[in-house]
């Protein structure tokens, strides 16, 4: 029992060809992979939206700014 | 690899594509210290960030549609062919469940193949990410780094950078180290996504004159650009099909001579590129030495916009024609950096507009007549590289495919304010919080450390 389509190498090379596991399952795995790359994006906005909130309540008062602005390097 | 020739030639090409990918790296590495040292204190890490997860994002982009994108449009598709023209047996093979995107013992190169391609993607992606620095929303870079990356890059290399590429069929299109394909639409896309974005907040006074935003960290500009030279001999090299034979070439070169490949499988050596490469960077970097007397952003870079300029045709050029089309490329990219900044309010903090897409443009339209009717491809009914040709490609590869889809995405991302931060975080700077909290642990350890010297 192999996950892989290698039972043994004692074989000829020549004949082998895949070597991963679960082999047959390439589409599945490709979904798979689409779906948590686009949530990624979705967790990113919402991440880089929300921290910008958050320094806009914590720094973005006009004092802190200008501060800033003065410190401008 | 069943005889000890084939063998030989198999691992040769393939430890041939990985070193041009380790060194491709190189490029990346340049780019990030070149942003970084371009950037103020205050933005340094969003810089970093920005540009180091564009890695990760092209990269699966690339394997789920970017490769296949690259082997089913060659021929438009509609244009010479339909989905998969010349090879359909390639792009059934290179879709994310294709029997080639994964280890097998039968197939030693594809992997290799398309980790090249991929650096490249990189690098388009990279160009754009320095000329938007500082204000642009994270999210937003990122789409456009999978755009140009994962897109665009590979519809204009499956077009005008293949064997079959409809451009080169019918336009006769010759860019051999992607002045146009790489360079050209990443230029155009910076650009694309300027015009919407707008520039840094102090760039321009009132009545438009431009102020010059110093990099904080000149070292660190140039030796970021040091860097990238360093990767592009990966770059160069990985253009290449390293050991190809008449059959490899489907019987049109006849004989029995083993040669290296463009990637339009028409010969050239190594020794031909490296003379080129090299000469066109001197002519680079001693025209920008002269045209911005002696500034070292300007020199470098113009070694790089020599390179660029030279790239479409560095497979064929005499070495003076190197150096000269070099300096040409570099003093027209100069010039028409400032001359864009002034006169458009543009605001490119590194130069990518110019270093890349202007000197990959020029450098496609000088290559149209220094080579004017040199064979395109080793295939019978190609047109022969020519001005006019060159000069659509021009066009295609810096507008069509770099500023019109880049300018477009631009515009739907500024309706939903995506593209842009806040204008306080830019004010504040987009690291002042993780600055503040460091201070603070700075302070915190400093009163503890006080704390026991006085105890």
């Amino acid at each position: 029992m192999s996950t892989t389509p290698i039972e043994t190498w004692a074989v000829d090379l020549k004949d082998v060809t895949f070597i991963y596991p679960w082999v047959g399952s390439e589409v599945l795995m490709a979904w798979v992979g689409i779906i948590l790359w686009i949530a990624w994006h979705v967790w990113q906005l919402k991440h880089e939206n929300a921290t910008y909130a958050e320094k806009l309540a914590k720094y973005g008062d006009s004092d802190t700014i200008k501060k800033a602005a003065e410190e401008h390097h | 690899m069943d005889t000890d020739v084939a063998a030989l030639t198999t691992v040769f090409t393939e430890f041939y594509y990985w070193i041009t990918v380790a060194l491709m790296f190189l490029i990346h590495v340049g780019f990030c210290m070149y942003e970084v040292g371009a950037s103020r204190r205050r933005n340094h890490m969003h810089t970093l960030m920005k540009n180091s997860m564009l890695i990760p994002l092209v990269t699966v982009t690339w394997f789920f549609f970017g490769w296949w994108i690259y082997w089913a449009f060659a021929g438009g598709p509609g244009i010479t062919g339909g989905i998969g023209h010349p090879a359909p047996e390639f792009a059934a093979a290179y879709t994310p469940w294709g029997e080639s995107m994964g280890p097998r013992l039968d197939d030693r190169i594809s992997g290799v193949f398309w980790a090249a391609f991929l650096l490249f993607a990189w690098t388009a992606a990279s160009i754009v990410s320095g000329a938007v620095i500082e204000r642009i929303r994270s999210f937003a870079f990122w789409i456009f780094a999978i755009l140009i990356g994962s897109v665009t890059w590979s519809i204009d290399a499956a077009w005008g950078w293949s064997y079959g590429g409809w451009m080169v069929e019918i336009l006769g299109y010759h860019d051999a180290y992607a002045s146009g394909v790489i360079h050209a639409i990443a230029g155009g896309c910076a650009l694309g996504v300027l015009v919407v974005l707008g520039p840094r907040l102090g760039k321009f006074a009132a009545d438009g004159t431009p102020r010059d935003i110093a990099p904080h960290n000149p070292w660190l500009v140039c030796i970021g650009l040091f860097m990238i030279y360093t990767g592009f001999w990966g770059f160069y090299v990985a253009c290449n099909v390293p050991i190809a034979t008449a059959g490899f070439i489907d019987g049109q070169i006849t004989g029995a001579t083993q040669t290296a490949t463009t990637i339009y499988l028409t010969p050239t050596t190594l020794g031909a590129i490296t003379m080129n490469f090299l000469l066109s960077l001197s002519g680079g970097m001693m025209v920008g030495y002269m045209v911005s007397k002696g500034d070292a952003f300007w020199t470098y870079s113009g070694g790089l916009a020599g390179i660029i300029t030279a790239s479409a045709g560095n497979d064929l050029y005499h070495p003076m024609q190197a150096f000269i089309i070099g300096g040409i490329g570099t003093y027209l990219a100069y010039k028409m950096h400032f001359w864009v900044e002034n006169k458009f309010k543009i605001d490119d903090a590194v130069g990518a507009v110019a270093v890349h897409g202007y000197a990959g443009f020029w450098g496609l339209v000088i290559a149209g007549f220094v080579l004017w009717g040199h064979p395109s491809s080793p295939y019978e009914g190609f047109a022969a590289i020519n001005p006019i040709g060159q000069f659509a490609g021009a066009i295609i590869m810096f507008w069509v495919l770099g500023f019109i889809p880049a300018w477009i995405v631009a515009k739907i991302l500024a309706g939903m304010d995506l593209l842009r931060i806040p204008r306080e975080i830019e004010l504040l700077g987009l690291d002042f919080h993780d600055n503040q909290e460091a201070a603070a642990a700075r302070q915190d350890v400093l009163d503890a450390v006080r704390g026991h010297a006085g105890s």
